[in-house]
This record gives C-alpha cells, sequence and structure tokens, in this order.
C-alpha cells in the first residue's frame, strides 16, 4: 500500500488556529481530520450567574467579526424565555445591522482570504500590488459596512447600542440620510464585486449536501423564520435541540454537530439554496448573470454567493433606511420570569443557535450556543474526502492549496467554534 | 483630512497589550491640536483607512521580539519592507505589520510613517501593564512629541532602496 499525507500545520487566511490532515491510501483519501487545537474559551460557563441583560454583551466577545450575530440570537432568544416581540421598526433595525455585518464579514473574506486563492497569490497584499483597484474596492465596501455598524450600533465592532427588548438609541432619519448616499455607492462597487469573482475559474466539485437554514418567513433570512433543509426539516427553534446534536472528538477543541446523525451545512450557500427566490430583483438578477442557478452545490463558488449576499445587503439597507421611522420608544419595557428562550439567526458563517433559561430574577441558569463552524466542521472534512482525490496527481505544493482553499471555502470562525487551523496530507 | 496622526493599537484589558493606547491617551492631551489621535484594536483595514491622505503617521504598539519588557523598538516604514517585531494577532491574521504591507501596495503609505513597537510580555485579561512599559510609554510619548515638533526633512520621504532602519534601545 502507498501511503500520502498532507499536513497543513497552521491554515492561513482563516480566523483562529487550527490545521487539517489528510491521508491517501492507494489513491484513497482514507482519512480528513480538520484539528481545532484553539483552546476552549467556556462562554456557555461565563454565562451561568449573569443577568438575562448582559447575554448581548458578554457573547459578542465571542468574535470581532461577527459581533452582531452573538448579540442578535441571544436578544431573540431573551425575549422568546420573556414571551415578548418587538416592534416592526425595531425589527427593521436590527435586519440593518445585520446587513451591516454581512457586508463587514463577507467582504473581508472574498477580497483578503478568499479571492488569492482563485487568483494564485500567497495573499492578499501580493494580490493588492497587481489588482490595486480591486482591493481599494474591497476595502471601501467594507469600511461602509462599518459605517451602518457605527452609527446603528455606537461602534464598528462588538456594538454596545443592542439590548434585549431593542436598542438604547434609535437613530433619527436625518442621521441615516448620509449613510444612504454611501450605501448607493456601496451598492455599484457590490455590483462590481459580483461580476469581479463570478469570472473566476472554479473547480467542477459538487456534493448533495444537506443544507440547513432560516427560511420560511418570506424574507432573505437574518433573525426570523423556522430552521429548514433540503431534505425535508421544518422546525422552530424551540424544537432545535431534539433533532441536533453535538459531540466530542478528541482532534477538535470545537463540538462536532449532527442533525439526526447525519452531516449538514449551514452558511451562505445553504442560505441561498433554500431561499434565493427572496433575493431582491438586483441580487437576483445579479445571482443569474453570474451563472447561478436557484442552488449552488459547488462549495467554490460560495465566494459568487456571498458576493451576491454583500448585493442583497446593500440593497436592504437602503429599502430599510429610505422607508425608516424612528420608533417613539427604542425598546420594549420588560417585565421579567422565569422561562427558558430559544433562537436562531443567520451569522454571515450561518445559522447560530442560542438558548438560555432564565430564573425568575432573570439570571442565566444555562446557556447552550453552537456557531455555524462548529455546525460545517464534518461538512468540510466530507468535502475534502469526496474532492481530494481526484486532486492527487497535482505536485504537493498545488495540492496543499487546493485543500486549505476547500476550507476557505467555508469561511471557518475557529475562534466561534471554540467558544480552530494546521493542513497535513498523507499520501498512500 | 488630518495630515498628522498617531494611532495606539491594542486592547487596554490585556496587560502589556495596552501600551500603544497609553501612548495614544497621553497624546490627545499633549500633541497639537492639528494632530490627530486615534485609538484602535489592531484590525487591518480600519487602520489602513486612517493611513489614507495623511502625510506623517506614528503608529504604536506592543511587540514580541524576545527583548526585555519596555524595550523600545523605533521602525522608519518610509523605507523598503521594514521589519515589524511581531506583536499580538489580530483576528484573520491580520495585524500591523499586514496593514502595512497593504498601505504599501495600494501606494497609501504616509510619506513619513514610524512605528513605534515596545515589547510586551504579559498580555493576561484584566492586568494592568507592566511598570517598565508604562516607563517605555512615557519615553514614547516625548520621543513622538519631539519628532512631532521637527518638520521632515527630505530624507524622510519615502526612499524605496533603502534598508529598514531600527534602532532599539
Amino acid at each position: 500500500m502507498t501511503r500520502k499525507t498532507i499536513k497543513v500545520d497552521y491554515l492561513a487566511r482563516v480566523e483562529g488556529e487550527g490545521g487539517v490532515r489528510i491521508t491517501f491510501d492507494d489513491r484513497v483519501v482514507s482519512n480528513v481530520e480538520l484539528r481545532i487545537f484553539e483552546p476552549p474559551r467556556f462562554f456557555e460557563a461565563f454565562l451561568r450567574g449573569r443577568a438575562y441583560t448582559e447575554a448581548p454583551d458578554i457573547t459578542a466577545r465571542i468574535c470581532g467579526i461577527c459581533p452582531v450575530a452573538y448579540q442578535m440570537s441571544a436578544v431573540h432568544a431573551m425575549e422568546d424565555a420573556l414571551g415578548v416581540t418587538v416592534s416592526e421598526p425595531v425589527r427593521e433595525l436590527r435586519r440593518l445591522l445585520y446587513c451591516g455585518e454581512w457586508i463587514e464579514s463577507h467582504v473581508l473574506h472574498i477580497y483578503m482570504l478568499h479571492a488569492p486563492d482563485f487568483l494564485g497569490y500567497d495573499g492578499a497584499i501580493d494580490m493588492a500590488k497587481d489588482h490595486g483597484d480591486v482591493v481599494r474596492d474591497g476595502l471601501e465596501l467594507k469600511k461602509i459596512g462599518n459605517e451602518i455598524l457605527e452609527l446603528l450600533g455606537g461602534r464598528a465592532i462588538h456594538p454596545v447600542n443592542v439590548r434585549v427588548g431593542g436598542f438604547y438609541r434609535a437613530p433619527t432619519r436625518r442621521e441615516f440620510q448620509p449613510l444612504a448616499e454611501r450605501l448607493r455607492r456601496a451598492r455599484d462597487i457590490a455590483l462590481t464585486t459580483v461580476r469581479f469573482v463570478s469570472g473566476f475559474d472554479f473547480p467542477d466539485c459538487e456534493r448533495d449536501y444537506e443544507f440547513v437554514s432560516l427560511g420560511g418567513a418570506g424574507e432573505y433570512p437574518f433573525n426570523a423564520g423556522h430552521v429548514v433543509s433540503n431534505k425535508g426539516l421544518d422546525i422552530t427553534p424551540q424544537d432545535y435541540d431534539a433533532h441536533f446534536e453535538e459531540s466530542h472528538v478528541k482532534r477538535s477543541n470545537a463540538l462536532h454537530s449532527h442533525l439526526h446523525g447525519r452531516p449538514y451545512l449551514t452558511g451562505p450557500i445553504a442560505r441561498y439554496s433554500l431561499n434565493s427566490a427572496l433575493l431582491s430583483p438586483i441580487a437576483l438578477d445579479a445571482a443569474k448573470q453570474a451563472g447561478l442557478g436557484p442552488t449552488c452545490n459547488n462549495p467554490f463558488r460560495s465566494i459568487v454567493v456571498r458576493a451576491v449576499e454583500v448585493l442583497y445587503a446593500c440593497d436592504e439597507a437602503l429599502r430599510i433606511i429610505d422607508a425608516y421611522q424612528q420608533p417613539e420608544q427604542p425598546h420594549l419595557d420588560l417585565s421579567v420570569h422565569a422561562g427558558v428562550g430559544y433562537a436562531c439567526t443567520e451569522a454571515p458563517r450561518g445559522m447560530l443557535y442560542h438558548r438560555y433559561r432564565l430564573d425568575e430574577e432573570g439570571t442565566i441558569l444555562d446557556a447552550k450556543i453552537v456557531p455555524p463552524t462548529s455546525q460545517n466542521q464534518p461538512s468540510i472534512e466530507d468535502d475534502l474526502k469526496f474532492f481530494a482525490a481526484d486532486w492527487l496527481d497535482m505536485p504537493d505544493e498545488a495540492l496543499r492549496i487546493r485543500c486549505e482553499q476547500a476550507v476557505r471555502n467555508h469561511d471557518p470562525c475557529i475562534s466561534c467554534a471554540t467558544h480552530f487551523l494546521k493542513l497535513e496530507v498523507v499520501r498512500g | 483630512m488630518a495630515e498628522r496622526l498617531v494611532v495606539g493599537i491594542g486592547n487596554p484589558d490585556r496587560g502589556d497589550d495596552a501600551v500603544g493606547r497609553l501612548v495614544a491617551h497621553t497624546l490627545r492631551v499633549r500633541a497639537p491640536v492639528d494632530v490627530r489621535v486615534v485609538e484602535q484594536g489592531g484590525e487591518a483595514t480600519a487602520l489602513l483607512a486612517e493611513l489614507q491622505s495623511v502625510q506623517q503617521a506614528w503608529l504604536i504598539d506592543a511587540a514580541q521580539s524576545g527583548a526585555s519588557p519596555g524595550t523600545i523598538h523605533r521602525i522608519d516604514c518610509s523605507v523598503a519592507a521594514p521589519a515589524i517585531p511581531p506583536g499580538t494577532v489580530s483576528s484573520h491574521g491580520f495585524s500591523l505589520a499586514e496593514a502595512l504591507g497593504m498601505a504599501r501596495a495600494l501606494n497609501v503609505l504616509p510619506p513619513r510613517c514610524i512605528v513605534y513597537a515596545i515589547e510586551a510580555a504579559d498580555f493576561t485579561f484584566g492586568a494592568a501593564p507592566a511598570r517598565a512599559v508604562t516607563r517605555a510609554a512615557q519615553d514614547v510619548v516625548e520621543r513622538i512629541l519631539a519628532e512631532i515638533a521637527i518638520p521632515p526633512r527630505p530624507s524622510c520621504h519615502r526612499r524605496p532602496h533603502r534598508a529598514p532602519v531600527t534602532d532599539r534601545q
């Protein structure tokens, strides 16, 4: 038997610390291990004994890239526990805040982390030397995402204006007007971005994924809807624990998640495949022009889907701002009682589940947080099991790069998942 | 747009990592009013945005090169490929060195761009910076104020073929 191992000790251009080891025995991928060695961070334990009001700001600290996702899942879960529903203007402001985070996070991944793979550069700095205008566009687009968070969230990272029941302060309509001008420019850049990335050379790799995302709310999902899949799942977040289970594997400090024992995929291509008809006309048209059908089963094309979602986020943000009327009360007055609350919202990388149990004074008795990267680990390993055998004749360095790229397709956020990357390939 | 910029980089709640922000905090009071002083967590694209159209910049960050805590590295980034001592790594691996590399690639590096990297040792959450590090911060404040007071000589402007200049104290 001939054995070959490809080993990447530290995956580059991902968030956090992890690696990959792939073993080939007689041209067959015999083992893939996505290793997450970033230490566990114990946020669920930190939350015990804290007031329900503290969860949005504590959980935001799990991630500097997607703090809004943590805040949104936290506030929705607390509101579920307390049996309240926020007003429509507050719900719209929450969608706007999520638009800002999707723009920030997706643009960082498209331009700084993933595009260099397709254009043959070691990183964004090398790419910028030859594609300066493209990178400048990306930086400007990301800055406009930051500006949404700064205005509505109080600052660009770890926003401070979110509270259970709404916002501490709702901006005036006048305050949003300069942002509307900037968003019209952002929408133009986003459209150019879709066209730019759709011209990349994509490996012919498709898989029959079980896609999971929010859906069924009549809108492209941020923070409302059922948990649905393309294989018949349709449940409320309250039923999440009855269908999804987490388990520990020795190679990872992030728990693996399965749906009835099966791996599944969450994130942009899942969200798109389950909800593409709900995109705004400009985003839907751009997706068609970029060669995307109603679903996308090629993970390498996730960069195109991210670009479409950025375009949608710019367009949706403009819609919200144009229709905005400052709410009379930026937040609900809440009465506290014991309860259990559940919520799923759509972080840029995929669905994020929170569950909290509160006592009669609103103190958190226990918490459960399931981040998207934790859910996607088995599918990332399966991608490599499924695709890598066809790449075996590549030179070692090219094979290593392709395998790393396959991991980056899913924009793993290791720090979130440990609340993870090194690549190691063993050829037999 | 400010012609002159000071950026203190770091996490104020992680021991010695606060040093860049300590320097900025003092300079906000003591620097001339036309000098823009900002504090940042170290996210590269935010730093890049600050550097746009600035003529002179002083950037202060914690570093870990193996020297003793409080050692001051002064790096003139106006010359080619400066060697930035490794410091704390921000999300997605983009840190000060990457931000400066990107600024150079995009031709937006200020003509005069000085990095003060102060050797740090303890990054414990919630800890105060070590005395050696806070003393170094005070020294860097005085050095930057002195540099701000002196207009840049033509020789300070970008000279792409010179070797990097690093002096350690």
